[in-house]
């Protein structure tokens, strides 16, 4: 099993080495070697004219069942209130559907969840878990219970938000199931002959992109990142039907104790959620320095963001980190300030539809993916900028 | 018991750049690392057991040359280190290498808690935590940045959600997956090196680790990657030239056109 080449085949004209994603290939004395660290994920065996490179397939063992029929959405709420990436996946998930001829459903544990809008958005079926002990979303209950409902209700495609809830829980629901998930998805499609969800993914902190199959196993499961994926209109008379799952509080017990909560009480504009995000970096130089950047933001109406030195800095808390280990945001215009653009940094927003960058670096990566840039002291800009918008 | 740390040997991609001309990451000068996320799971590992006792044993499945990372775990403060190599492990997706790894922690014998990075810095996927939990058996905390109190058969720990953090009590054995908010991790100290050297490090294959042959590697894979692509970069970003007022002028024009401010 793995990769094979057959160096009599290969003439060494290196045509594959480029290929390699990672990098992995070189020819070395007229033929190909391969370094440490492959994937099999088949790029240069596609390449070679001389068909010296063999990827041995594995034999699928494991036969996806066609009893697996609809799309599911895991519908997240807190509190009761519905998560916006709850309502993008319906959008998406619908779409999804509709490719399939299949139905869309909301799966949604909670209390005293808007049911009404989960079928606006989207859903023909209301798979709801209504209790009390759901106020606060706990994963070993949602876990056994997820998997409870899968289990018979067979749906083939199961989509949740790569939340720090769904990305806790899910991939326990899949380890259960015994079925693949593929994690923070950015691009979601259907191969309609094969029946295949196509699910695309960042890798190597954003610099890969990965399309990722699964065949064998169902569901196939994703989480998907927030802000990706747009919501639709709610359409108010769509019809759609509820059914109420019975929770048996005796039949499961949480080996978890949740012992507090307490919410980080940050700025009114929530990061994930924003349309505008204002965002600084170790160009701000002092702590006192965001003091300009929440003028700004508070003159767009914009969320505050950071990238990680001030946050290691101490300068501004850590829910507020842009980023590879903060959080990954996609809205609508990004104003970057005195952010050089690390990899790690790029890889959690690189997919806003318009990025501001203001640096007195030309060199600094951020322009890299800039629509716009200003190569200027931000301290001289950002003032300029709030009076500029404050007088229009 | 047992304090099982799970590593991963990564390439130190925080540098990683792409050539313009052929669109591959560049590689060269670049070394292979402990995934930096796995460094506070090793360091917790070796503060835990600083105030309760026990072993310390690092697992990593991985090629031969990551015996290097579990090495330098060692001089880190671990005491022991366990790497499942074999080439039927290649092309392990999460599941796969959790099933791996899970029964490789079973094989080892008791312990009271498995702790893993929350990601890792090249598949970034975070999933291996929690997937290992299930195969365990056992509860799960993700996202700990501090373990507030542990004993031989309970942990409580706050951890960190998008909303804030929640302070969670938990039986022992159980899995946690822990943030850099943790602690800051230690330098090796010239025991460790000198105890790293000499260290044996095991290397167990797919027939000493007992798994079941189709769920390990590529076959125990439910997941394939199927195509491979970098992202589109082709944002020309538009750099504004003049004086700055006139910039900021011409910035806000373009916003304004685009409706968005």
């Amino acid at each position: 099993m793995g990769i094979q080449f057959d160096l009599n085949k290969c003439i060494g004209c290196g045509e594959c080495v480029p290929a390699c994603p990672f990098g992995l290939l070189e020819v070395v004395n007229d033929k190909v070697q391969l370094k440490e660290g492959c994937t099999l994920c088949g790029s240069c065996q596609d390449i070679c004219t001389y068909k010296a490179i063999c990827i041995e397939s594995v034999p699928d063992t494991k036969l996806a069942s066609d009893s697996h029929q609809g799309v599911w959405v895991f519908a997240e709420q807190r509190k009761g209130r519905l998560k916006g990436v709850a309502y993008e996946l319906l959008a998406k998930g619908r779409e999804l559907a509709n490719s399939l001829h299949t139905e869309l459903s909301a799966v949604c544990f909670g209390h005293n969840v808007d049911k009404v809008s989960l079928i606006a958005h989207g859903a023909d079926k209301v798979y709801l878990v209504d209790s009390p002990e759901f106020a606060n979303n706990p994963e070993d209950l949602y876990t056994s219970l997820l998997a409870d409902l899968i289990r018979q209700y067979k749906p083939e495609i199961v989509l949740a938000g790569a939340t720090s809830l769904g990305r806790s829980f899910i991939p326990r629901v899949a380890a259960i199931l015994g079925t693949g998930l593929t994690a923070d998805c950015t691009g979601l499609e259907i191969d309609i002959e094969k029946r295949l969800l196509l699910q695309t993914r960042p890798t190597f902190g954003g610099n890969i992109m990965a399309t990722i199959i699964c065949q064998a196993g169902r569901p196939q499961m994703s989480t998907v990142r927030p802000r990706v994926f747009k919501r639709s209109a709610p359409d108010k008379i769509r019809q759609g039907q509820t059914i109420k799952v019975d929770f048996n509080k005796e039949c499961m017990t949480s080996r978890i104790k949740l012992l507090s909560f307490v919410e980080d009480i940050t700025e009114t504009v929530k990061l994930d959620e924003a349309d505008i995000i204002v965002s600084g970096g170790r160009g701000l130089g002092k702590p006192e320095n965001f003091q300009l950047l929440k003028e700004l933001a508070g003159v767009l109406g914009a969320a505050l963001g950071s990238s990680r030195p001030p946050v290691d800095e101490g300068w501004i808390p850590y829910c507020h980190q842009v980023g590879q280990t903060g959080k990954t945001v996609c809205p609508k215009l990004y104003i970057a300030c005195g952010i050089s653009g690390s990899v790690q940094h790029l890889a959690g927003m690189q997919t806003s539809d318009t990025i501001v960058a203001i640096n007195d670096d030309p060199n600094a990566p951020i322009f890299q993916v800039a629509t716009y840039g200003i190569v200027g002291d931000l301290f001289k800009v950002v003032p300029m900028l709030i009076e500029k918008l404050k007088s229009e | 018991m047992n304090i099982v740390v799970c590593l991963k040997q990564v390439p130190g991609t925080a540098d990683v750049k792409i050539d313009p001309q052929t669109n591959n990451l560049i590689r060269q000068g670049i070394k292979n690392t402990i995934n930096p996320f796995d460094t506070y799971a090793l360091e917790e590992g070796v503060r835990i057991r600083e105030r309760h006792g026990g072993k310390v044993i690092v697992i990593s499945m991985g090629p031969p040359q990551a015996e290097s990372m579990l090495r330098e775990a060692i001089s880190l403060g671990a005491d022991e280190a366990v790497l499942l190599s074999d080439s039927t492990f290649a092309g392990a997706d999460t599941w796969a290498t959790s099933y791996t790894l899970a029964t490789a922690i079973k094989k080892l014998g008791q312990y009271y808690v498995v702790i893993c990075g929350r990601q890792t810095l090249d598949g970034d996927t975070g999933q291996v935590g929690p997937e290992l939990a299930e195969m365990l058996e056992v509860p799960l905390i993700t996202y700990v940045s501090k373990i507030e109190e542990i004993s031989d058969v309970q942990i409580r720990a706050r951890r960190m959600i998008d909303e804030g953090h929640e302070v969670i009590q938990a039986p022992l054995p159980a899995v946690i997956t822990v943030t850099k908010e943790i602690n800051v991790p230690r330098l090796p100290s010239l025991r460790g090196i000198a105890k790293s050297k000499s260290a044996t490090i095991p290397v167990w294959n797919l027939q000493e680790l007992g798994g079941d042959p189709v769920r390990v590697g590529l076959s125990g894979s439910f997941t394939r990657v199927v195509k491979i692509f970098y992202p589109q970069r082709n944002r020309q970003a538009r750099i504004f030239q003049g004086d700055l007022g006139n910039q900021v002028d011409c910035l806000v024009d373009e916003l304004k056109s685009a409706g968005l401010v």
